[in-house]
């Protein structure tokens, strides 16, 4: 829509948007977050959500005890690979349209924990994360861009085209295989459909 | 350390207690019980009046492997008709075994720890030690949690299952020759174990290679 139709017609009385707009608007500022944590990081969540840093200003008040209710899970701390398939399987059963923010270093890569035998080495190698913090743990300062940047990641999204979500990709799974048990690891140790290991690439 | 002894082999018949000396600065002792009495011997260290070892702080295992015991000896031998005083190192192979350790402490007469351990037979198919649980009810947890990493099987113990790693779990994780599963993925400064990864996982191109 003309910008300069769309001033003359507010200075009129007249407000107009876009169903792209509004749908984006009404996603990013009601993002309720799933209320879990699985370590020290949680704490730094909590401290988010209290008065002092006020999370509730981005619309992000509401930690829901439910995945069902969800938007949003923050996967604040290590994800070890016990509670690694309870974590998917949280993440499954959340309706769409649903973001993860991996929170902390052990989140995102398995942090110090990285060489050993019983931590996951990143939640991105089952799920899709839309966006990391690094740290550890993370100050709630952190959290919090980390939610304006998701806010600004569903802003510039599209309704349709190539820029639209996951979610409204029909053919995009919403489900992702939750991994089993394994003798020695877990099965498999990676989905490949989400994560590879990454290929190094040298400069020669 | 030798009083208890005593007292352990005078009140426990049959009862051998070897006392465990500590060469590090900690220097801390340790009681060796054999596993037939060591329920008997846990037994008397917590009712014992003046020992009253009432509970258990901390229970772990150690894995020792298969290892080359070398003994230097001071041997006199003759040679060329006379006597001289010659080191001889003899050399005997000593089979692992898993330990598991307990640490001690009375809580009414405010002292501890007593350190006690337990031997399995071997590593493989025998390593079983009786359970102390009867006798300090904390043990439990921390029992399984060595059954669970270690592989000891605690005889006795009222529900010996894995703790921290799932039931369909095979390895045991904390044992020396455990290697663990193979998801390597870059990392951007590795040494030691993790370079030996790398070089595995990202071998250097041919024009890189020293």
């Amino acid at each position: 829509m003309d910008e300069r139709l769309r001033s003359e017609l507010s200075k009129q009385g007249i407000f107009t948007t876009t169903l792209e707009d509004l749908y984006n608007w009404g996603r990013k500022n009601s993002l309720w977050p799933l209320g879990f944590g699985l370590a020290c990081c949680a704490i730094e969540m909590i401290a988010a959500s209290m008065a002092r840093y006020d999370l509730a200003r981005f619309g992000a008040e509401v930690f829901r005890p439910s995945p069902r209710q969800a938007d949003l899970m923050i996967v604040a701390g290590t994800v070890t690979k016990k509670m690694a398939p309870q974590v998917v399987r949280l993440y499954n059963q959340m309706p769409e349209p649903k973001y993860v923010i991996a929170m902390g270093a052990c989140a995102i890569s398995g942090g110090p924990f990285k060489q050993g035998y019983n931590v996951l080495k990143g939640i991105d190698r089952y799920i899709p994360v839309d966006v990391h913090i690094p740290g550890c743990p993370p100050r709630p300062e952190a959290l919090i861009h980390a939610l304006m940047t998701l806010q600004q990641k569903i802003d510039e999204q599209a309704l349709t085209g190539a820029r639209r979500p996951r979610h409204l990709v029909a053919e995009a799974p919403s489900e992702f295989p939750v991994p089993e048990y394994g003798e020695h690891d877990l099965e498999p140790p990676n989905n490949p459909a989400v994560w590879q290991p990454p290929t190094l690439v040298r400069s020669e | 350390m030798e009083q208890i002894k005593t007292r352990i082999e005078a009140a426990v018949p049959g009862a051998s207690v070897e006392i465990v000396p500590n060469g590090s600065t900690a220097g801390q002792p340790s009681l060796l019980v054999d596993n037939a009495r060591a329920l008997a011997v846990a037994r008397f260290l917590r009712e014992d009046a003046s020992l009253r070892l009432d509970y258990a702080s901390n229970v772990t295992g150690v894995d020792w492997l298969d290892t080359v015991v070398q003994e230097k000896r001071k041997v006199k031998q003759v040679i060329d008709g006379m006597e001289r005083e010659i080191e001889q190192t003899t050399e005997h192979k000593r089979p692992g075994y898993l330990e598991a350790v307990y640490h001690l402490y009375s809580m009414e007469l405010k002292h501890g720890p007593i350190i006690l351990r337990l031997r399995t037979a071997n590593r493989t198919d025998d390593a079983r030690v009786p359970s102390l649980t009867p006798v300090w009810r904390g043990a439990e947890f921390q029992e399984r949690e060595a059954y669970d990493l270690f592989g000891i099987t605690f005889e006795g113990h009222p529900d010996l299952r894995r703790i921290l790693m799932w039931d369909e779990f095979k390895n045991y994780p904390m044992r020396k020759d455990y290697t663990a599963p193979d998801d390597y993925e870059y990392e951007p400064t590795p040494h030691d174990d993790v370079l030996e990864k790398t070089k595995r996982h990202y071998p250097r191109s041919p024009q890189q290679a020293p």
